[in-house]
């Protein structure tokens, strides 16, 4: 076994090393051998890592025993651990993080939480409802833009703005989804890239309501009011939330509410009949699940997360334009919950940072660093086909699982 | 008072008449049984009646209203349940979701009772488990509980799909081919689950090759030959009719004697 590995590990080096030592190392008068050479390494690193990781498991005669992948493991560990310690170890560490941080780091988090209530949002139509949508960025851009035109034309405040955000990005959620509600599979992705790249060339093409390409600027940031003393007597004060430390904190929020708002969805009838419809859509509707519905209520609610998610991202900039909008950040939200684990809420989360983050820590590559994502996904698809943290359906409770343990015992 | 009547129901596909003329006539509470060479039809009338696709003519009622045209689902919901001939359980699903799902249309919490987790929707959530659990003692599916759909052992396989089936609180219940595949022990329990689903007052329509399975359980036994039922009446009868034999056997079998 160890052979065979020692094997597989020679042939991706070198596979990597062919892939990534011109790409990253020709500068257009001379070879950088330096630069190339730390790519790969970090790259070779991680499947000597993971070579170690097989061979030590091995020797424990673990494969033998039992085939637990590391993702199964990782999250049956998980499991033992109390739920609320996690997440609140997670929620503390997210907290501190701004205090530690420099600003551009703090920038990367706020782009890595965006990204993952994207992906959590999308989990909804792809994860649990097993529909391939490749123009999810369509409602980030709706919620985005609907924000910057209620802002600068009206006036209307963030707050105020961020419902009638959601329910245009529903509507046209449902807009969507009903003409391709027959569909599956790579028809259904097909339209549904058509649809995105619809609703970015209206923006970018209906200069008089949205300047086109020159896009939008000026939104003001989301406040706070909040009640103290001043002038003589009892006033709202008014907090800008306009630093990058509270910006973060803000999508923090908002990225954890969407976590809770779609771990209650997985685990209700309604994420039943979600996951039903993915599994087998006929067998679904005549177990007297509506699927035609439902379908229409993921497309719905994953719509409306992604435009809260967009609200916010305007509010940011202070500025929108359609390119930020383009069908390859379709793709990379598309790669977070296929990456992440199709369906697995915790997967998502991770698949959001490394795919963010990653590419980030390589930016002195420039515009290589799609490489290192290139790659990230090359190598994890290799080693984990069915995700980062493949998903898992609940369990009945502990008291029950005991008691069915106990059964099984007698 | 009949349960479920098929009136003058026909179902072509292109040129081919799958189903002609068909009259049948479901009493509530027994167990007819539709049995037929392969192609006769039998699935094609499960079809129709479970809303897949509708009828080319002729009317489906029940309980006095037709279904025709109706959704798959409504017409779960109206207390039609069915099997399928090939297993279609949710297999990435846990056996105790699989059966709540098939409650899926005797419950309410929408989407926005779940986001906000209403007292309401918790209350039923638990109610749906513990139904749910029930069901499954029923069919002595229990100790699976927790193991995905996938996992479980040919024939437990086929009963998860009578409990799921049967979790949509159903008065008609279509079993197609439940004993596929089963062994004659297998298909003495099976046999023993239908009769006890029957005393609990709920009608059953049979789609079975296996053939002491349909007599041994069957009140009324309907013979379908190339879309057109050709017979009809108890078990016994049906054993000895020449036209079932017939179809069944060909014609050659008389010449021989």
């Amino acid at each position: 076994m160890i052979r065979q590995e020692i094997k597989k590990l020679a042939v991706y080096s070198v596979f990597l090393a062919i892939l990534i030592l011109p790409m990253v190392g020709f500068r257009t008068t001379h070879f950088e051998a330096g630069r190339a050479f730390k790519v790969l390494g970090l790259f070779i690193a991680i499947l000597v890592a993971n070579f170690v990781a097989k061979v030590v498991r091995s020797r424990r005669g673990e494969d033998q025993l039992q085939k637990v992948s590391l993702g199964d493991r990782i999250s049956l560990r998980f499991a033992e651990i109390p739920k609320i310690y996690t997440l609140g170890l997670l929620v503390a560490v997210a907290a501190v993080f701004p205090l530690l941080a420099d600003n551009y780091m703090i920038d990367v988090g706020i782009t890595c939480l965006i990204y993952v209530t994207l992906g959590l949002g999308l989990n909804i139509v792809v994860g649990l409802c097993g529909l391939l949508d490749l123009g999810y960025i369509a409602f980030y851009a709706v919620g985005a833009y609907t924000y910057a035109l209620l802002n600068l034309r009206f006036g209307v405040s963030f707050w105020a703005a961020l419902p009638a955000g959601v329910l245009m990005g529903m509507f046209l959620g449902c807009v969507i989804g009903y003409p391709t509600l027959k569909m599956r599979g790579d028809y259904l992705a097909i339209v549904t890239m058509g649809f995105g790249e619809i609703i970015r060339l209206v923006l970018n093409n209906w200069d008089k309501l949205t300047a086109g390409p020159n896009g939008l600027f000026g939104m003001q940031k989301p406040t706070l009011y909040y009640p103290g003393f001043h002038d003589g007597g009892l006033h709202l004060s008014v907090y800008s939330i306009k630093t990058l430390p509270a910006l973060y904190y803000m999508i923090l929020i908002i990225a954890l509410l969407t976590l809770v708002g779609i771990r209650r969805l997985n685990d209700s009838r309604i994420g039943r009949a979600w996951v039903a419809v993915r599994e087998d859509e006929t067998a679904a509707e005549l177990s007297g699940v509506p699927t035609t519905w439902l379908k229409l209520l993921a497309y719905a609610l994953g719509a409306g997360f992604a435009a809260v998610a967009g609200a916010f991202f305007a509010a940011k900039l202070s500025y929108v334009n359609p390119n930020f909008f383009i069908f390859m950040e379709s793709c990379i939200v598309l790669c977070i919950v296929v990456l992440g684990g199709s369906g697995s809420i915790p997967g998502v989360i991770v698949a959001g940072f490394i795919l963010i983050a990653v590419p980030e820590i390589f930016r002195e590559l420039q515009n290589y660093r799609m490489l290192a994502f290139g790659a990230i996904m090359a190598i994890m698809m290799v080693l984990k086909p069915d995700g980062l943290i493949p998903a898992r359906r609940r369990r009945v409770q502990m008291a029950e699982r005991r008691q069915l343990a106990g059964e099984s015992n007698e | 008072m009949a349960h479920l009547a098929l009136k003058n129901v026909s179902k072509s596909f292109g040129g081919l008449l799958a189903v002609d003329s068909l009259d049948l006539e479901l009493p509530a509470g027994k167990i007819l049984s539709l049995i037929g060479p392969n192609g006769a039809g039998k699935t094609t009338v499960f079809n129709m009646i479970t809303g897949v696709y509708p009828p080319t003519r002729g009317k489906i009622i029940y309980d006095g209203k037709t279904l025709n045209r109706l959704k798959s689902s409504r017409i779960v919901a109206r207390g039609i349940a069915r099997t399928f001939q090939n297993i279609r359980l949710f297999k990435s699903m846990t056996v105790l979701e699989n059966v709540e799902v098939g409650m899926h249309c005797r419950t309410k919490s929408g989407a926005v009772r779940a986001l906000l987790r209403t007292p309401f929707t918790l209350r039923e959530e638990r109610a749906i488990e513990n139904k749910a659990l029930e069901i499954l003692e029923f069919f002595s599916l229990r100790r699976y509980s927790n193991e995905y759909a996938s996992n479980l052992p040919y024939g437990d396989q086929r009963r998860l799909e009578i409990a799921r089936a049967m979790a949509a609180e159903p008065r008609l219940l279509l079993l197609d081919e439940p004993a596929a595949g089963m062994n004659p022990s297998e298909t003495a329990e099976l046999m023993q689950l239908i009769l006890k689903l029957r005393d609990t007052g709920i009608t059953i329509l049979l789609v079975e090759h296996d053939m002491k399975l349909v007599m041994g359980i069957s009140e009324i036994v309907s013979v379908l030959d190339h879309g057109q039922k050709i017979a009809e009446g108890l078990p016994a009868e049906i054993q000895k009719n020449e036209k079932v034999i017939e179809a069944y056997l060909g014609s050659g079998r008389k010449k021989k004697k």
